[in-house]
């Protein structure tokens, strides 16, 4: 084949440890920010006061920011660090660019900056975990097309013809993030720092999970398996258990995955057989995912006294092991009938953190404390410090999963509980379901301060141990063949072995397997004659409410209340008529929430009078004794912006809101005057007139706009059938 | 629910696709080799070379 088949061609080179060096101190930096945001966030729920009455902190900003820098700035930083530091090795090969280097590490790092000041500030685009403004979305975009860049650039500089499986995992991250992320922002904008979803209701719902799910699909499972199949073994010094296991859990995962989202729409308003598709991909997923833990686990087999004395591999074993549960539980979750007990409470929560911190933090923490000395020349500071930090963390973490275990199975027992003889609820305030978590509410953030602490112990240990290193660091130099040169074999690799050789062909797999799941999924959502049923009698929001909605995206609202009616007896109860998809149709973006940390609001409207909602987002024990909302006083100080209404009109109908040009024209006229029409019926109870200019105002006519488009004919329906 | 009558026969199509890709790879020998790799791993770059020589 090759004319130099008998001079091969030895190679010099190093690794580029400098990148791989200061991603893993960003990861440590943001770890810490993340959890500290999360105790804040935890401490708020337990205690109203805890956000010192400061709009920028309350929960609903807070959450956003806690979520976002948990996954894409501490777990995003570890993927990255770890990615580049394994590619190298397994590639034999230096990272490609350095500049691309460069520009992706501090490109990463702006953008977290920026999404902590956007997310406080209250510029959201009110998508869980893709919260982030139309120009972050864009810059993430670039920052990751950077990353793949230098990813496959690298790759294909690889003196080593056989790719190894971790790198497969990272290929389906790099390909599939990138999907799901535009996919799930396209967005029309209406200012620089604001913009609405191009989908709406039903249809966005269903991205927005799609997406949701597939973010801790692709985000903090995928990526943290091909860590996994590269430093158990090398921390260990043996070969992963099954290779041919690993094989088969890569593909089944990849294809299973990406199907699974909407079960996290279970009894909403999504057509029926897209739940079940959802359900059973997402029972299916419990096979891989425990191929995947058991042969993580039984490569450590007859080496369980090293993992009792080294640090790393106490937290690789722990992580699996986490990995295992929380893989375990996400299907139980997923099952119709469970989730009817455990959708929308705190169990949710908890399984979301069994993961994120026992697989994501503690798979992290081995990676760390094996890659830093290593990359530092050195030794661990302090094995005795990493112990302390695997217990604090543990118990920590058994704390928190085990009181939102609690509060989840309590709370939703409380809200179906239902009075045999009589037929009404048992508990009908929905305050009285919160009050009972309370204490739960104390132990969680007590457990999530210790895993904080744990965290600090960890970065005061590598801190030490990279204070200690030796001053002088040479770069390493190693040599092998240049791949050409070894062509001459490549006839005889075959099968998978040859699907390995040739990257771009098994890109190209992965992303069909990808996408063909996506498509199923997603290209029915366009259709929306066939999806959901339109109904005449729901209407556009009116400019004020418009405005109203704004305000309860950028309060993050959504982090606490559904407005999505399930069809259960005790939601009919306590909530009025399941909702209808038809009923959010002009929802850019949708609100259906994923937690009832409140009672849920599809059918608030008209339930209170006015001044019910005034008092009580002055101060919520006004009203309701026991809430453990914050007062939203800022509402009252603050003017709306109303000039902007006919811009977002437009933009709406541009989105296929139908707007007349007259509305569009009058936009400002017309919120003005439903304004004082709300104003004046505040007035009777000695509101002052001139709070007709604060944000309070357009709240209140969107809180009291929700469900009221169809509430009443529903319910006479239903009436009807029962007469019948 | 028309949709129906374009999403199954696609769903079928690509599950045919991937079963068709499992069996074509057995055949050609996918997993003749599933030890190498496995170990190969293990080794550092600086340890190519020996390695290189072995084989």
């Amino acid at each position: 084949m090759s004319e130099n088949i008998n001079q091969p061609q030895l190679e010099t080179f190093s690794y580029d440890d400098k990148t791989v060096k200061m991603f893993s101190i960003a990861t440590l930096v943001w770890g810490a920010v993340a959890m500290l945001v999360g105790v804040t966030a935890a401490f708020e729920l337990a205690s109203w006061r805890v956000n010192l009455g400061l709009e920028w902190i309350t929960f609903g900003r807070l959450r956003p920011l806690h979520t976002n820098a948990a996954i894409f700035a501490f777990a995003g930083n570890a993927i990255f660090a770890g990615t580049y530091y394994s590619l190298q090795r397994l590639c034999k090969a230096r990272l490609y660019s350095k500049t691309l280097s460069y520009i992706h590490f501090w490109g990463w790092q702006a953008i977290i900056v920026s999404a902590a000041v956007t997310l406080l500030s209250g510029f959201t685009t009110g998508k869980e975990y893709a919260e982030l403004e139309w120009p972050i979305d864009i810059a993430i975009t670039l920052i990751w097309v950077a990353f793949a860049v230098n990813f496959f650039g690298t790759l294909f500089n690889r003196r080593e013809k056989h790719i190894y499986v971790a790198i497969w995992f990272y290929i389906a991250t790099i390909v599939t993030v990138a999907l799901l992320h535009i996919v799930n922002s396209l967005a029309f904008p209406v200012s620089l720092m604001k913009s609405y979803s191009i989908y709406a209701g039903a249809q966005d719902a269903l991205i927005q999970w799609w997406y949701g799910h597939n973010a801790v699909a692709f985000f903090l499972t995928t990526p943290f398996l091909g860590l996994m199949y590269y430093f158990i073994p090398k921390a260990i010094n043996r070969p992963i258990y099954s290779y041919r296991l690993s094989i088969v859990h890569f593909w089944s995962l990849v294809f299973i995955y990406i199907w699974a989202g909407p079960h996290h729409l279970l009894y909403t308003a999504l057509p029926e057989w897209l739940q079940t598709l959802g359900m059973v991909f997402s029972i299916s997923l419990w096979a891989p995912s425990w191929g995947g833990m058991i042969n993580g686990l039984l490569t450590l087999r007859g080496a369980w006294d090293r993992v009792r004395r080294e640090p790393v591999l106490k937290f690789l074993a722990t992580a699996v092991t986490f990995y295992g549960m929380s893989t375990f539980e996400g299907p139980l979750l997923s099952i119709k009938s469970v989730n009817q007990l455990a959708h929308y409470t705190d169990w949710i929560v908890g399984h979301v953190h069994s993961g994120t911190i026992g697989w994501n933090y503690f798979l992290t923490a081995g990676m760390l404390f094996y890659m830093v000395p290593k990359l530092w020349n050195t030794k661990l500071y302090s094995v005795a410090l990493g112990n302390l930090q695997f217990w604090t963390g543990t118990v920590g973490l058994l704390l928190y999963i085990i009181s939102m275990w609690v509060a989840g199975v309590t709370q939703g027992s409380m809200w179906q509980a239902i009075d045999p003889h009589t037929g009404v609820l048992v508990y009908p305030d929905f305050v009285e379901t919160v009050v009972r978590i309370v204490p739960m509410y104390w132990v969680r953030a007590f457990g999530g301060t210790l895993v904080l602490l744990s965290f600090l112990i960890m970065i005061y240990n590598l801190w030490q141990t990279i204070r200690n290193s030796p001053k002088e660091q040479p770069e390493q130099k190693f040599q092998a063949l240049a791949l050409k040169a070894r062509d001459q074999k490549a006839h005889s690799d075959q099968g998978h072995r040859r699907l390995e050789g040739l990257p771009a062909f098994f890109t190209v797999l992965t992303v069909l397997a990808v996408v063909v799941g996506t498509a199923i999924e997603i290209i029915p959502s366009f259709m929306a004659k066939q999806f959901v049923v339109k109904n005449d009698d729901v209407k556009p929001y009116t400019p004020l409410e418009l405005a109203g909605r704004d305000i309860y995206i950028r309060e993050g609202c959504y982090n606490c209340h559904s407005q999505m009616i399930r069809p259960l007896v005790a939601e009919r109860l306590r909530y009025g008529a399941p909702s209808q998809a038809a009923e959010s149709i002009y929802d850019h973006p949708f609100q259906w929430g994923s937690r009832r940390i409140g009672p849920d609001l599809a059918r608030v409207g008209g339930k209170y009078p006015n001044m019910w909602h005034y008092r009580h987002m002055l101060n919520p024990r006004a009203v309701t004794s026991g809430s453990i909302m914050p007062s939203y006083q800022w509402l009252f100080q603050n003017k709306s912006q109303l000039d902007i209404l006919p811009k977002k009109l437009n933009v709406m109908k541009a989105l296929g809101v139908p707007y007349s040009d007259e509305e569009i024209e009058n936009a400002v006229t017309l919120a003005k005057e439903q304004a004082e029409l709300i104003t004046e019926t505040l007035a009777e109870s000695g509101v002052p007139p001139e709070m007709k200019d604060k944000q309070i105002i357009p709240l209140i006519a969107y809180l009291q706009r929700l469900g009221t488009d169809l509430g009443p004919t529903l319910l006479q329906e239903e009436e009807e059938a029962a007469r019948k | 629910m028309s949709i129906l009558l374009i999403l199954i026969p696609i769903s079928v199509l690509i599950a045919a696709f991937f079963v068709a890709c499992f069996i074509l790879s057995s055949k050609n020998g996918q997993f003749e080799d599933l030890e190498t790799p496995a170990f190969r791993m293990l080794s550092d770059g600086d340890k190519e070379k020996n390695q290189r020589s072995n084989k």
